[in-house]
């Protein structure tokens, strides 16, 4: 292993998890000539002729898949703290004592913590994306075997198509499913909104496993994800706490300085011209960025301003200035309360996006470069505009990078 | 008791100081036990160890040193304070045990060695609660003319010397981003122990509570004079009376003529309307009285007149609502008790479009009357006194903050 000093001038190892690395060249600086990583050919022959995948359990369903020693396993946060999957797949994978596995979740939240037992016992023996809360500061405290590897929304989109990251089986929650696997996350009691973090797990998996807990008849329709790329479903009680998978709280925070705080953030970009007919804008859902939303809204209606689209994180303030007209459309990333799943299933203008067409550094150009201003929360920026959007001021691990 | 009685009792008992729970943050909880032998022996539990444990320690040996306290157990439930914060509640907790002369105080914030002067605005002046670090560090922010630090009604008896201290070090540690730093003391006698604390450190202008008559203002000044000659400093602290009962609204104009000190005067509607035993109303027919003979006292005495805090933090139009009114009788300012009154207070008293077009042609006039040499200002036929003129530039000043001119 050797020690190299990258394109930010940090001092970076040539390996990680005993994988090459390839360190950081400088923007747009990355440019690998392969092809695409695909997944083996398949072939319709191998699957049944009346399209019905389901399969009698979730570990007879990994167990077909090949679950062993070593796998990458794919899961996704859809569900948020909700998420009943992540654990139950771990569960079965320590019941079946297989070893080794790297996790490889889009997120992870505070509900995970129970796999901090499987970090222990080496059912899993690192973790590929976020880690936070409880998760975070086991892994920040050095007690994970391997090393954790954190990754961007786009990253991950990336790492799996390059091939960096090989994902062996994938496990999607659907919200709603079908028996041939087409997916939504628009209805059921797990109703999330989307699937767009799932979706290149389920164009690049070895093994496609789609779980829900509101199956429906074939067509499932929007098929967010398509059943075509699907090997299994498997149909449970219960994939998550509606509770906490929305939020039914997504509120604009009431701390005087966080309001201060939005409000310059809203008249810095009137003041900077960013604010004018035709503009596009992002904002997160805490409470700060809902609270600079509010201020755009007033500013766009004072000025008889309209923005062309907003990228969402949507949730209920972004909807009713859908629904009011100062924003024509709403790409959705992901929907963090009640009143943003039903928009996105009712209104035509509050569309779904993914990582692909958002962050997708392997594609042929991506939608995050077509957004005039985006507001992001961070624990800290320094007078260079480094952020940090991972640890809080104890160090820990604590949010993920995010897009 | 004997002398050594006292140091064995002092021995077993363990002082605290500063503030703990779930809710806290920016600050601490200090117990403290003197000891005979054995040196410091600090137990520290902090969400902020691995980062900043060290310095914390390091801190809290030399405040022990300076105080003169060799042996000690000391325990400290850190919330994120910061190092002024870790100062007052340690050197709190030893006072508690071993009183004496000795203090630790943390250096001044170059940012914060600003003056003040007598006719700066006061539209706005920010209460903090004297005992609660996490609201001051940020109060700055929001922009009020001034910032108080209460050490009265808002710090409950038991907590007076601590916070005493905390105001001391936030005076020198604490960024307030221009905002004129006041003190609330409490109402004399006890008062007068505030002073003692935080006068020497860089406080601008000094509250003086339910204020009825003239010789309490005396009291103060003499004393803030005393003290400051003994720290070997010369300069002004101003003092802002606050009328809060019948009798203070009686004395008025004997108050704010008092001391030459006196820079401006406040009514506290709350207290006052318990004194004439009525409730306090939104359209405030029963102190109409009160703020007026209050305002009218405050301009012969050529001093401002500032009006009550609105105590409605949700309520933004009907708080508005109140700052016309409070202009239209001639206040000149107004407490806030919520950071986000701020702004609403400043659009209210920000002068109106006449009058920065009056300012506008008397400072022209007094700029030509200088170019051609003339001592003597004049705007049609009326001559025009240099403190019409100063007062003109002020309200410019304003209308450039507020946007209502380009600076040329």
């Amino acid at each position: 292993m050797r020690k190299i000093t990258n394109a930010a001038g940090r001092v970076v190892t040539s390996e990680i998890n005993g994988e090459p690395v390839i360190p950081f060249k400088g923007i747009g600086q990355h440019k690998p000539e392969a092809r695409k990583y695909a997944p083996p050919v398949s072939s319709c022959a191998d699957y049944p002729s009346d399209g019905d995948k389901r399969i009698g359990s979730l570990a007879l369903a990994l167990e077909k898949a090949g679950l062993r020693d070593g796998m990458t396993i794919s899961t996704h946060h859809h569900f948020r703290n909700g998420d009943m999957l992540a654990n139950q797949v771990f569960d079965i994978a320590h019941q079946m004592g297989v070893k080794d596995l790297r996790w490889f979740p889009s997120a992870s939240f505070p509900c995970h913590e129970h796999l901090i037992g499987y970090l222990e016992d080496g059912t899993i023996q690192r973790i590929e994306g976020s880690m936070n809360g409880p998760l975070g500061k086991f892994v920040s405290e050095g007690r994970m075997t391997g090393t954790g590897v954190l990754r961007s929304h786009g990253g991950r989109y990336q790492a799996i198509q390059d091939g960096e990251v090989k994902i062996d089986i994938s496990v999607i929650g659907a919200p709603t499913a079908d028996q041939f696997g087409n997916a939504n996350g628009l209805e059921g009691d797990s109703a999330c909104g989307l699937l767009g973090f799932a979706l290149a797990d389920s164009e690049y998996a070895e093994k496609v496993i789609v779980v829900t807990d509101h199956p429906v008849e074939f067509p499932c329709i929007p098929w967010q994800i398509q059943g075509n790329h699907v090997d299994y479903v498997v149909e449970v009680e219960k994939l998550g706490d509606p509770s906490k998978i929305i939020s039914g709280t997504t509120q604009i925070t009431k701390s005087p300085d966080r309001l201060l705080l939005a409000e310059l953030t809203a008249k810095f970009c009137e003041a900077a011209g960013i604010i004018r007919d035709g503009f596009s804008f992002q904002s997160g859902a805490g409470g700060t960025s809902l609270a600079v939303g509010e201020y755009f809204r007033k500013i766009m209606i004072e000025n008889g301003i309209h923005a062309r689209f907003a990228r969402g994180g949507s949730n209920k303030y972004l909807v009713s200035m859908l629904e009011e007209g100062p924003i024509n459309n709403i790409l959705a990333g992901q929907t963090f309360d009640l009143d943003g799943v039903r928009s996105m299933a009712n209104n035509p203008g509050h569309v779904w996006t993914s990582p692909f067409t958002s962050y997708n550094y392997h594609g042929k150009g991506n939608f995050a470069g077509l957004v005039d201003v985006v507001i992001l929360g961070a624990t800290e920026v320094d007078l260079e505009f480094n952020a940090n959007v991972v640890t809080h001021s104890d160090g820990n691990l604590l949010h993920g990078i995010g897009g | 008791m004997n002398n050594q009685d006292k140091i064995n009792q002092s021995m077993e008992q363990i002082a605290t100081a500063g503030n703990r729970g779930e809710r806290i943050r920016s600050d601490c909880f200090v117990s403290l036990q003197l000891k005979s032998s054995g040196g410091i022996d600090i137990q520290l539990k902090s969400k902020v160890e691995s980062m900043f444990g060290k310095q914390i320690r390091l801190q809290v040996n030399e405040i022990l040193e300076k105080l003169d306290v060799p042996h000690a157990t000391i325990e400290i439930e850190d919330f994120g304070a910061l190092p002024f914060v870790i100062g007052a509640r340690v050197e709190a907790a030893v006072k508690k045990l071993k009183p004496s002369g000795l203090f630790w105080t943390p250096p001044l914030l170059s940012e914060n060695e600003y003056e003040t002067d007598r006719d700066r605005f006061r539209f706005s002046r920010l209460y903090l609660p004297g005992n609660s670090p996490s609201m001051m560090l940020n109060a700055g922010i929001h922009k009020p003319n001034g910032i108080i630090l209460d050490l009265e009604d808002s710090v409950s008896p038991e907590k007076k010397p601590e916070a005493r201290l905390l105001v001391r070090n936030a005076l020198l540690q604490v960024d307030f981003y221009g905002a004129e730093r006041m003190v609330r003391i409490n109402q004399l006698p006890l008062g007068l122990e505030d002073l003692e604390v935080v006068a020497p450190h860089y406080v601008h202008l000094i509250l003086i509570p339910k204020c009825e008559h003239a010789a309490q203002v005396k009291q103060v000044e003499e004393r803030l004079s005393s003290i400051l000659e003994r720290v070997n400093q010369e300069r002004e602290i101003y003092l802002m009376p606050i009328i809060e009962s019948c009798l203070g609204v009686e004395n008025a104009y004997e108050i704010a003529t008092a001391s030459h000190l006196v820079v401006s005067m406040a009514i506290g509607l709350e207290d006052y309307t318990a004194d004439l035993g009525v409730a306090r109303t939104a359209s405030g027919e029963e102190s109409l009285y009160a703020r007026t003979r209050m305002v009218n006292a405050c301009k012969a005495a050529g001093i401002q007149p500032i009006d009550s805090v609105y105590s409605d933090v949700a309520n933004m139009e009907g708080l508005k609502q109140n700052v016309i009114q409070s202009k239209a009788i001639g206040f000149e300012g107004m407490g806030c008790i919520h950071p986000r009154q701020v702004p609403v207070i400043h659009a209210g008293f920000a002068p109106g479009e006449s009058e920065v077009a009056k300012a506008e042609k008397i400072i022209k006039a007094f700029q030509k009357a200088e170019s051609k040499g003339l001592g003597v200002v004049s705007l049609g036929s009326k001559m025009i006194d240099l403190p019409v003129v100063k007062r003109a530039m002020k309200t410019m000043e304003l209308a450039y903050k507020f946007g209502l001119r380009d600076q040329q």
